[in-house]
């Protein structure tokens, strides 16, 4: 197999090489959404990637789109600036999981509940991994952390589930581990009409690898194929551990920019 | 349209003048005294074909804005203490990344829940450094309805010439008071557009690069010109960097920008200044009260006047100092326990003369409140 150059187009090479520590799973994220792009055949121009603070967040500066790279936990606040004023443009928001889900939870059910169309990118590699590795709600119990070195007491969130209750109209799981299944996810939550969330697990080796003795990035991706099943597996009725990967929310409902159409034709009417 | 007279509140007046102004994109959270800016804008704005959104809080509201304006709109939120407190750090971020936008803080008591329902002018000293770091800021306010009207206007003009956030901070009285006021025809007063690139599709743009005059002329997101904004220290694409030379010009660019138009943004109105031995120095509507001793003074022979500032970041010094130059007494009147006296002290050569007539229970400061302390200030007791 000769390598596919192609992706090359849409990333900013000049920015390269990009700061993330060798064996994490971000690379992962940005090749399957780059591929994702390609296959989908948006033009450059109507993609803006709106990110907030931390190793995730960083992929933004290196995809050659329109990228607002903000402050912690707001991405999809200013996102939903970009989008409302110019429905025309794509917005993805990728995030990790402190930025969506701690800092960022509140803005996360709201714009879910808006159902705005927006693509959210949870990048849940269960820690704080800028700051050196400290506690995040996706941690959970048992977990040692650089702020947990006792093991952490508290409970993490089911991004999916969360997502679901909010309102979120298209929601899947993956991890960088199905580099396949990732790519086409992406790809769907893009041309979803709505507010889509893909939360992908992916590995930090440097900080919770280490800290919690998982060994490198080759065993942590081993483990995200072990402990997780496709959607709907006879396996996880016997092991309700395992994750299950797939999508587990995809309808159709008003979207906010275009149900805003019809709160200006009211307002004209009048 | 023709000219139009109404009778408002002043946040309506601030609403109306937002959509003069060419407003396109308001995002806000309700706060008393500010509410009546969103509710004006949540049916004037849908009416024009523009956008209107309720965001979950003041933090969102500030950052919903932002991705707004970088779209090519111009844009907006209204807010009053606890909610401008929880604005601060995009409101930084809009500095950092030069991005235009228009923020309407209503004044209410604090610190903390205060009074939402009374009058203070205590978020002086915040408008300036509310948010971390180094930076200059703009700030506007006023004490009538037709003043509002035109702050408000030129907070957009200003905030699309320098690439910056502007602030209008207004207070509960003038927010909340109904008084007439006369829009002006479409055309009668210049409204200003941001810059655009001029450079091409495919030729290098340098979203970040300063022209000689300071400016940088702006590309719309959706446009042909694809770059990175952050809040990070950038270079002239927008791209995190830590070199010393590039962070050293990033800060200087961001301050000077602004400083170095103080002159020119210098909005104020003098009230029989020519031969006052005692001036009065204030704002918002605490400079009504003072307006009113200044006139019943006068009529006695006193030779006092009012400086009655528009502008109050970056603070006009060298207005302020001319002004004051002659003058025996002066007396700074607001509503706080003593914000902007202190950039007045700064202006002057001797700052001993310099006094703070104030009132901070909630309540509009009085022209009999005034009198009563410059009474005791100019050693006539009470």
């Amino acid at each position: 197999m000769t390598e596919d150059t192609s992706v090359r187009d849409y990333l900013r090479e000049r920015f390269f090489p990009h700061m993330w520590c060798p064996g994490c799973g971000h690379g992962i994220v940005l090749n399957g959404l780059v591929r994702a792009v390609k296959e989908l055949g948006i033009n450059k121009n109507e993609l803006v990637m709106v990110s907030g603070i931390g190793c995730s967040s960083r992929i933004s500066g290196y995809v050659d789109f329109h990228s607002l790279h903000t402050v912690h936990g707001r991405a999809l606040a200013f996102a939903t600036g970009v989008k409302l004023s110019k429905p025309g443009l794509n917005v993805i928001v990728p995030m990790g999981d402190g930025d969506a889900l701690s800092i960022g939870g509140n803005h996360f059910i709201h714009a879910a509940r808006r159902n705005i169309n927006i693509t959210a990118l949870v990048m849940n590699n269960r820690t704080y991994g800028m700051t050196g590795g400290q506690c995040s709600p996706m941690s959970g119990v048992g977990i040692k952390a650089s702020t947990a070195p006792y093991a952490s007491i508290d409970n993490s969130f089911d991004c999916v589930e969360l997502a679901r209750a909010a309102g979120a109209t298209f929601v899947a799981r993956t991890t960088v581990a199905h580099v396949n299944q990732l790519s086409e996810l992406i790809k769907k939550a893009i041309g979803h009409n709505g507010f889509s969330v893909v939360e992908i697990f992916s590995q930090c080796p440097t900080y919770f690898g280490r800290k919690n003795k998982l060994g490198g990035a080759v065993d942590m991706l081993k483990a995200f194929k072990e402990m997780t099943v496709p959607l709907g597996s006879e396996k996880k009725k016997g092991n309700p551990a395992l994750f299950e990967r797939g999508i587990f929310v995809e309808k159709e409902l008003p979207e906010y920019c275009q149900a805003y159409d019809q709160v200006i034709a009211r307002a004209q009417k009048r | 349209m023709a000219q139009e007279i109404c009778f408002v509140q002043g946040n309506e007046a601030c609403a109306l003048a937002a959509m003069y102004a060419g407003l396109d994109f308001f995002a806000g959270y309700p706060i008393t005294p500010s509410t009546e800016i969103a509710e004006t804008l949540s049916a004037r704005l849908p009416e024009a074909g523009k956008k209107f959104i309720q965001m979950e809080d003041e933090i969102a509201s500030m950052c919903a804005i932002i991705g707004a304006s970088l779209t090519g709109r111009k844009v907006m939120t209204a807010t009053s203490g606890p909610g401008f407190s929880l604005m601060q750090e995009s409101l930084g971020y809009a500095v950092m990344a030069e991005i235009p936008c228009v923020i309407a803080n209503v004044q209410r008591g604090g610190p903390s829940t205060g009074n939402p329902t009374h009058v203070s002018q205590g978020d002086v000293n915040q408008a300036r450094w509310g948010t971390h770091g180094d930076h200059s800021i703009v700030t506007l306010t006023a004490s009538n309805h037709q003043d509002v009207f035109k702050m408000t206007v030129e907070a957009f003009n200003i905030a699309e010439t320098y690439r910056t956030p502007v602030i209008l901070l207004f207070d509960e009285i003038v927010g909340h008071m109904r008084e007439k006021l006369i829009i002006p025809e479409q055309g009668e007063v210049e409204l200003v557009d941001r810059l655009r690139t001029s450079v091409r599709e495919g030729v290098n743009y340098h979203p970040y690069l300063p022209r000689e005059d300071g400016r940088l002329p702006m590309s719309d997101f959706g446009g042909v010109h694809r770059y990175n904004v952050t809040g990070l220290y950038h270079d002239m694409w927008g791209f995190p960097t830590d070199k010393a030379e590039v962070v050293h010009d990033l800060v200087h660019h961001l301050v000077k920008k602004i400083d170095y138009a103080a002159n020119a943004i210098a909005h104020h109105v003098p009230y029989y200044l020519d031969d006052a031995r005692t001036v009065l120095i204030s704002y918002g509507s605490s400079a009504r009260s003072a307006l009113s001793v200044v006139e019943h003074l006068r009529r006695r022979g006193e030779k006092i006047g009012l400086l009655e500032l528009q502008t109050i970041w970056p603070f006009p010094a060298q207005l302020v100092r001319e002004y004051v130059a002659k003058a025996e007494v002066v007396g700074v009147v607001e509503m706080n326990m003593g914000q902007l006296i202190n950039s007045v002290k700064l202006a002057v050569d001797d700052p001993r003369r310099i006094y703070l007539i104030n009132r901070v229970d909630g309540r509009l400061i009085t022209d009999k409140d005034i009198k009563q302390t410059l009474r005791v200030i100019q050693g006539e007791g009470v």
